[in-house]
């Protein structure tokens, strides 16, 4: 295997209901990327993209895309319908492939152009459960509640885990939603869709951002303290909600197994949870103990939930904290699907 | 595709509204297709797991072991929530239009529970372990709308 690691990061302020193109939204990101790590273009020997069709309401709506990296002189890239953090795991495996040294890995969600809950249920079998139009905040609540009815949550634990993020989101430029608020007072909100307030679930907001890749000598060149990827693996469930244990994420835990989390310490890990009571499955399931790990530090997706680019946002985070010297290990994670049916884990180490 | 109204100038930008739908026909397989046709004369059917557990909705492969699964067991119209959620403001196209819950619902001699609507009307009516029964639709065409809902069970929790 060669040594991959993550060299530089930039991501957007979350901003809500944009005019933004995407290609607007995403070419102050590569821009700055490639400035902050001091590449010139015709060293990225791979771009690799992450998206969603059906936020911008256009099929292939990933080649516009193209315009915000420039296709000319002739480029390698390559798009998954997915969220960003699934691009870094494809570009990762060119690297690994040895066809490339170098690979810029960006994502961007208009998440809050059209009825997200909504097109996000597109995501769910679409013969049993999509006609019925659920939504995802809905099947997120009948996951909460299982939680709920087993006790492997409470709902003062959920609102902890809001009032922390909202908490820690007041000193990231990123984040959208913060503030401070005690749990008595989140406890006190309406339910949206109960067991779940409003607070318990992801902020949709427009965002995009971008990494750098790099192997080996590269990565040394280009970085003081590159964020080295020392395992990364990602799991699936079953679509069949009622098929899952959804009390537990199996597929969390096998993925966090085959990364190795639990090999030595963690001291920061971003987990990609746009729900409450999934941050608490998750830690559960990675094998993460709050009392010695940090838990998402910047807030994580509660505080800003850019679709298809707030997993590729924890690896940016998790990243920073290794580069900042503040971390020599962390682990970043992404989900997608209804409740947290798919799962990648990472884990990253400084030198 | 289609515009829907003109659109308008937004700041600087020029924004102008877009709602996209694509409606085509699905072939369902042969797995649903059974499904499907007995919804419409008011049976429901489940397919055995390699583990032995129904699934209504059938299972058209094993969802550990991959297995195709043909053995079929007719399950009934009664079941029992095993978790559920509360929409409070009903959205376009759900099953209901008045306040609802989701459920997911083992049917009875079924042993994985289905996603779908409760017609419990008031939040305080419904929890898990409720008794709940089918309401089919009136006009069933193959679908799981078939099911227009379910209702709670008389006594089912007061």
């Amino acid at each position: 295997m060669r040594d991959v690691a993550i060299v530089g990061t930039a991501q957007r302020p979350s901003q809500v209901e944009t005019n933004l193109t995407s290609v607007e939204l995403i070419l102050p990101v590569i821009d700055e990327v490639i400035t902050k790590v001091g590449i010139d273009r015709s060293e990225i020997g791979f771009w690799c993209h992450g998206s969603c069709d059906y936020m911008s309401g256009q099929p292939f709506s990933f080649v516009a895309a193209v315009d915000a990296i420039g296709a000319w002189p002739p480029i390698v890239e390559s798009h998954v319908e997915a969220d960003g953090a699934l691009a870094l795991y494809e570009a990762w495996v060119k690297i690994q492939t040895g066809e490339c040294d170098i690979a810029v890995v960006f994502s961007n969600g208009k998440t809050t152009s059209g009825p997200i809950d909504r097109i996000l249920t597109l995501q769910a079998d679409p013969y049993t459960v999509a006609p019925l139009w659920p939504g995802f905040d809905a099947m997120s609540a009948l996951q909460a509640q299982a939680c709920l009815d087993s006790g492997v949550v409470t709902e003062r634990a959920m609102a902890e885990v809001a009032s922390r993020s909202l908490a820690d989101a007041k000193t990231n430029a990123i984040a959208y939603a913060k503030g401070d608020h005690s749990v008595d007072e989140l406890l006190a909100r309406p339910y949206t869709v109960a067991p779940l307030r409003a607070h318990d679930c992801g902020l949709p907001v427009d965002g995009a951002n971008a990494v750098v890749l790099a192997a080996g000598d590269a990565a040394r060149r280009l970085a003081k303290r590159p964020a080295w990827i020392r395992g990364i693996d990602h799991r699936i469930d079953t679509q069949r909600l009622g098929a899952r244990d959804l009390t537990e994420s199996n597929s969390a835990r096998v993925a966090a197994q085959h990364a190795g989390v639990g090999r030595d310490k963690v001291d920061v890990a971003e987990l990609h949870a746009p729900y409450t009571h999934q941050e608490l499955l998750l830690r559960s399931a990675v094998g993460l103990d709050a009392n010695k790990t940090r838990i998402n530090p910047s807030g994580g997706a509660l505080v800003a939930n850019p679709a298809m680019a707030a997993g590729l946002a924890r690896f940016a985070e998790a990243a920073e904290a290794i580069f900042a010297g503040g971390a020599d290990r962390a682990v970043a994670h992404c989900t997608s699907g209804p409740c947290l049916q798919q799962n990648l884990v990472c884990v990253m180490e400084g030198e | 595709m289609s515009a829907q109204s003109i659109g308008a100038l937004s700041g600087d930008s020029f924004v102008a509204p877009l709602e996209v739908a694509y409606p085509y026909k699905r072939t369902v397989g042969t797995t649903l297709s059974r499904f499907f046709n007995s919804m419409i004369e008011g049976r429901l059917e489940g397919t055995r797991g390699s583990d032995g557990k129904v699934y209504c909705p059938p299972a058209e492969f094993d969802p550990i072991t991959g297995a195709a699964l043909t053995e079929w067991v007719t399950v009934g119209d009664e079941g029992t929530v095993s978790t559920w959620a509360w929409q409070s403001e009903p959205q376009p196209d759900q099953p209901l239009d008045r306040p609802f819950a989701w459920a997911l619902i083992t049917l009875d001699g079924a042993d994985v529970p289905m996603l779908h609507a409760v017609d419990a009307g008031s939040i305080d009516r419904i929890g898990t372990g409720t008794r709940v029964k089918v309401r089919w639709a009136a006009d069933r065409t193959g679908g799981i709308t078939d099911i227009a809902c379910f209702d709670l069970l008389e006594g089912a929790r007061a």
